[in-house]
């Protein structure tokens, strides 16, 4: 909302400059983008000017050499408007000043003429839009008058963000009201306090009539009709409010319409009276499905619930947001029909969404305006009509009403006020500013009786609302103390869960990964990419109905796709290796695929879950990519890239930190090497997977080769016995190693020897690692030979040789019973 | 005889005594305790003197064969020393070269960073760390906070729906939390929500996803004033002890009153000025930064979850939300929201 400082000051002048005003407005609620200045910046160098003679210039058609009196002497000026003449009162900026936009004007040789000055046409002051030819002043005017005491130059604009809650503040009239309220400056009577003289022949009945078909939608309609109506440009002073206020003014009419608007935030519409057959009206709903051209020359299809006003012929307009192009005013008008009328604001909203149709009209009646509006904007249009085009205003006027919304009287109690606010504010000043406002208050010791007038009628509906008015009028940066809350017993912490996903990301970044935070939206083909089945629920996507493009029309069901695409991009700008990780969540439509019992991460954290289920599974995922070496080349060399092995040692690394135990076994996932590919476990439950990254799928994203995991959260820390841990003496009793080497057959996995070995030796054997591979001939095809490392120990005592030689015997046997054998 | 074990004993002293090298020690101690030196030879022979010069030559022999191992010895101790220190100065390094880079350290994105230090401090303040999904119901996004269908206050924020659900979002903010943590837990209850939310919109300061921390206070007799304090509190520990606050009405559906929060600029110390002159450009010349959106829980919301303990009448409190990338921004003079999401390495290895 754009508000000339001039016109704000006819209702109420501060006493002080735009600036200052604006930091006030902006400190009470009234968020003020900026302070701009409409037409040139300074009024020095403007003057009423008298064209003595307007000759042809001789060297240039279309230029005319005049000769100007300024008050100061007559000086030549090139002038090349086509509508310059000997006689006309004209406006002049002299050398020196300062254009709109801020350059100088200079003296000039024009064609070999020079020229002291510029005669302007409208657009060049910013107070309208012609440009065709030089304005025209009234001739009464003498020469050398300051052209700022003609027409309002270098205007402050205060360029304000009405928020959705004041509509009021869309009116030049409400903003002079709250300026009012915060200053204390006198507010001028209201300008619809006064009504046009009826002088018209027939009464408006005679001439037109409005039936309402929904009341619901269209609490009020009022119309005025209006004879002998001269059609014409609006008065200069008129034009320039409204290109102040941002509007174009177009004619007489129109303009009359729109001004009303901008002062009271109640739109009108003015149709051509005899372009409305029998002047009769009739508000409805739309069939459904008929198409309409609106006055911005576009055809609209209408549904049934939107709104339309109707006359014999069809549709004259959609209600509340924009008329028809048929009845108009034009040039040729000469009776007016003028709607004032109030519609139902959730109605409005819902067409001009549906239309994709927002008007300075449909943004005013989608924020409900209170029917009594209407009549002060019938009021004030109809004194202008009267005095700017003639007009005759017939007796009496259209008001077709349902049941007035009741008055509305709110109890403030001083006690709330204090209470909510840790601020007291006293008897006399809550009365003062909610009178300021508009309020009626009554006295209801030791609380007010507030009643809430029509401007701010769905604004303000309960007690808290008043307390907010009081507030920001009272001033909160000069008034408001600065306290903490009782601490009580409360007892801020994090959850240990919330604890150990921090040294999650910790492990992982201290494991040398960077931490990224990848998009949730994807395109629909990243499953296809990842060579996930059409039938895989992590193909079939949470996809948005509106989403802003292709590439982000799906939310991901897997944290793959964007560290890849993180990846990709890094390279592409020249990173050579990378590892990078991310802690985020997935989206997933039904139950996650790792569902056999693992519950889904509590992100409803534990207390906080709510009543109704969350519409979407959202597990939260640990996920991790490296691309080449995971530490960086020198000059003493470069190490390998990694492999499924580097990246499951970090992996491990990691789970260790957390005292969480995983099993690893072979698996299968689209996106992986077939041979090099493991689904994890933690404890018992299914945790993810890790591998090396399909070759097609590394070539989708431009990757030679890359290797990763992405493991459930809640399984990976549903298995950590992080802080949980219980004291074991180790020192008392020392622990007894042996190394033994066995030879299987290859199709035993390492994890199952070691199962194997570990069942066999008891609860005594604490520890078996495998510590070397090794293939050869002398063991025959088909055979290895690993290395494991023992280390037996009991809690209670020292072991003797004779029990290790014991459990050492049943471990042996244990592997012959698989076909192994022991080494060496 | 005997002179001539003192003569060997006395060449041979001289000769280790001169030794230039482990090496030429060696070949002495072949030469005079060989098998085939001298003073061994006496030594063998001993028995065969006569019984009267047996204990002389013995014992003068025994001394000098003692003698000259110990003085072997010590001279091979004083060899080894100097050829270590020889050789040890012979292998140099290039100590100018760069060192062999450990395993590398990751790095914390700056959202995280910042996350957790929000977290720590509303933590020490008093509050517990509560998460919701991403993917909501209208009904928690809007309808419990205040937005009606059909309100104009929904238009404030450019929502993305869900193809198969029409009723169902990505959260335009972490407020849904706050009706989800109410409908839970009676209070008093001191809340902080981090996470993603959603809004269709994008540009250099407007980002399709982005982090907010939301704040949520409900207890007997919580004021404005206790909002005021609480945010000076954390506006501190962001920017700098030495910050204030300033509380601007503003309008918001789910709390009334509303109120913008700004900080005083941490660069120019609230004067809108730099140091230098001129105009401070983090704060435009206005000395004081918008920050975050807050105000007290609209009576309306508490009316949604007043069956679980919020009775309007009892209770009343506060809501914050603040935004993670805004801080981040600010803090660390990131230029463009978007940067965020990018995720060049380059940049993410510039926070520690």
């Amino acid at each position: 909302m754009k508000v000339p400082y001039s016109w704000l000051r006819e209702y109420c002048d501060p006493g002080m400059s735009p600036r200052e005003l604006a930091d006030r407005l902006v400190m009470t609620g009234t968020e003020v983008e900026r302070v701009t200045v409409a037409g040139p910046p300074a009024a020095e160098g403007f003057v009423v000017g008298k064209v003595g003679t307007a000759e042809q210039h001789p060297d240039a058609d279309r230029l005319r050499v005049c000769t100007v009196d300024t008050g100061d002497g007559e000086r030549t000026i090139v002038c090349g408007a086509p509508n310059v003449a000997a006689g006309q009162t004209v406006a002049v900026a002299l050398p020196g000043a300062r254009m709109p936009g801020g350059e100088k004007l200079r003296k000039a040789k024009l064609r070999g003429v020079a020229s002291e000055g510029m005669i302007l046409a409208a657009d060049e002051l910013e107070v309208g839009e012609d440009h065709d030819g030089i304005l025209v002043l009234d001739e009464a005017l003498a020469a050398g008058t300051p052209l700022a005491e003609v027409i309002p130059l270098a205007e402050p604009v205060l360029e304000i963000e009405v928020t959705p809650n004041r509509v009021d503040c869309f009116g030049v009239h409400g903003v002079a009201r709250e300026v009012h309220a915060i200053t204390g400056a006198p507010l001028a009577v209201e300008p619809w306090a006064e009504d046009a003289p009826a002088e018209g022949e027939k009464h408006v009945s005679k001439l037109a009539s409005v039936e309402v078909k929904v009341p619901d939608l269209c609490p009020r309609f009022t119309a005025r009709a209006f004879t002998d109506v001269k059609i014409g440009p609006s008065p200069l002073w008129l034009q320039a409010r409204l290109a102040q206020a941002g509007q174009r003014p177009i004619n007489n009419v129109v303009d009359i319409t729109n001004y009303v608007m901008l002062l009271t935030a109640q739109p009108l519409h003015a149709f051509d009276l005899d372009k409305v057959p029998g002047g009769a009206l009739t508000v409805m709903t739309a069939r459904g499905g008929e198409e309409t051209m609106t006055l911005d020359g576009v055809e609209r299809t209408l549904d049934a619930e939107t709104v339309v006003v109707c006359d014999h012929d069809g549709i004259a307009g959609i209600a509340g947001i924009m008329g028809g192009g048929f009845s108009e005013v034009s040039d040729r008008t000469t009776r007016v029909l003028l709607e004032v009328a109030n519609w139902n604001g959730t109605n409005i909203l819902r067409t001009s969404r549906q239309l994709g149709l927002r008007s300075e009209a449909s943004s005013r009646f989608e924020k409900q305006l209170h029917p009594d509006l209407c009549m002060r904007a019938q009021a004030i249009a109809s004194r202008l009509l009267v005095e700017l085009c003639g007009a005759k205003l017939a007796p009496g006027t259209i008001d077709v009403a349902a049941e007035p919304p009741p008055p509305r009287t709110l109890r403030l109690r001083a006690a709330r006020v204090e209470g909510l606010l840790g601020m007291r504010v006293n008897h006399a000043d809550q009365t003062d500013y909610l009178e300021r406002l508009g309020f009626g208050v009554a006295p209801a010791e030791p609380d007010l009786d507030v009643t809430v007038p029509a401007d701010r009628y769905f604004d303000v509906t309960r007690e808290v609302d008043l307390i907010e008015e009081v507030a920001r009028v009272h001033g909160l940066d000069r008034h408001l103390p600065t306290t903490l809350p009782a601490v009580g017993d409360r007892v801020g912490r994090l959850s240990r869960e919330q604890r150990l996903r921090r040294r999650v990301e910790d492990g992982l970044r201290d494991l040398g990964f960077d931490q990224a935070v990848g998009w949730s939206f994807t395109d629909p083909g990243e499953p296809g990419r990842l060579r996930i089945a059409a039938e895989d629920p992590r193909a079939n996507p949470v996809l948005l109905a509106n989403p802003l493009s292709e590439e982000h029309s799906a939310m991901r069901t897997v944290l793959l796709g964007s560290l890849l695409d993180v990846a990709a991009r890094n390279l592409a700008r020249g990173a050579e290796r990378l590892a990078i990780f991310e802690a985020g969540a997935v989206y997933l439509d039904a139950a996650p695929p790792v569902a056999s019992g693992a519950a889904p991460f509590e992100r409803l954290a534990g207390a906080f879950r709510g009543e109704r289920p969350a519409p979407a599974t959202e597990p939260f995922r640990i996920g991790a990519l490296a691309v080449g070496a995971l530490a960086p080349a020198s000059w003493r060399g470069a190490a390998e890239p990694a492999d499924f092995f580097g990246l499951k040692g970090v992996l491990e690394a990691l789970a260790r930190q957390l005292g969480a135990a995983l099993a690893f076994e072979p698996a299968q996932e689209p996106f992986l090497h077939p041979g090099r590919a493991a689904a994890v476990r933690a404890g018992a439950e299914p945790a993810g997977w890790i591998g090396e990254i399909h070759p097609l799928v590394c070539r989708a994203w431009d990757l030679e080769a890359a290797v990763g995991f992405e493991i459930d959260a809640a399984a990976l820390l549903g298995a950590a016995l992080a802080g949980e841990e219980e004291f074991e003496d180790v020192t008392e009793f020392p622990p007894v190693r042996q190394d033994i080497a066995v030879v299987v057959p290859e199709a035993v996995a390492a994890a199952e020897l070691v199962a194997l070995v570990g069942g066999a030796g008891g609860e005594s054997l604490r520890e078996v690692e495998v510590f070397d591979v090794y293939r050869g001939e002398q063991l025959g095809e088909d055979r290895k030979s690993l290395a494991l490392r023992l280390v037996f120990a009991a809690s209670d005592r020292t072991l003797t040789d004779e029990e290790v030689a014991g459990l050492r015997e049943q471990i042996v046997d244990a592997v012959e019973g698989i076909g192994g054998t022991l080494r060496g | 005889m005997l002179e001539r074990i003192e003569a060997i004993r006395a060449a041979a002293s001289a000769a280790i005594g001169g030794a230039g090298s482990t090496a030429e020690l060696e070949e002495l101690r072949v030469r005079y305790l060989g098998r085939k030196a001298e003073l061994t030879t006496i030594l063998r022979g001993i028995a065969e003197l006569p019984t009267e010069e047996r204990g002389k030559v013995g014992g003068a022999a025994n001394r000098a064969r003692k003698e000259l191992e110990a003085l072997l010895e010590q001279t091979a101790e004083r060899l080894d020393a100097a050829e270590l220190e020889e050789r040890l100065l012979a292998d140099r390094v290039d100590v100018t070269l760069p060192g062999a880079p450990p395993r590398p350290v990751g790095h914390a994105h700056l959202i995280a960073r910042t996350t957790r230090l929000i977290e720590d401090v509303m933590v020490g303040l008093g509050y517990v760390v509560a998460e919701g999904p991403e993917i909501e119901h209208d009904y928690y996004n809007f309808t419990a906070l205040n937005h009606p269908p059909g309100h104009p206050a929904r238009m404030l924020q450019d929502t993305f729906y869900v193809q198969s659900h029409p009723e169902v979002l990505l959260r335009t903010h972490t407020s849904p939390m706050q009706v989800r943590a109410m409908e839970t837990q009676p209070p008093p209850i001191f809340v902080i929500v981090p996470g993603k939310v959603y809004r269709r919109d994008s540009d250099a300061t407007h980002s399709p996803m982005f982090h907010q921390m939301e704040g949520l206070a409900i207890a007997p007799g919580l004021t404005l004033a206790d909002l005021q304090g609480t945010l000076l509190e954390l506006c501190r520990a962001l920017f700098g002890e030495r910050r204030e606050v300033r509380l601007r009405p503003h309008f918001f559906p789910f709390t009334e009153p509303s109120v913008e929060v700004d900080v005083s600029c941490f660069q120019c110390e609230g004067t809108g000025e730099l140091p230098g002159g001129g105009r401070c450009n983090l704060c435009k010349g206005q000395g004081w930064i918008e920050i975050l959106g807050a105000g007290m829980v609209d009576v309306n919301v508490l009316g949604f979850v007043e069956a679980h303990g919020y009775d309007p009448e009892k209770v009343q409190g506060f809501a914050f939300g603040i935004g993670i990338e805004r801080v981040a921004m600010l803090r660390h003079g990131v230029p463009d929201l978007r940067r965020f999401f990018d995720n060049d390495v380059r940049m993410l290895e510039q926070f520690s």
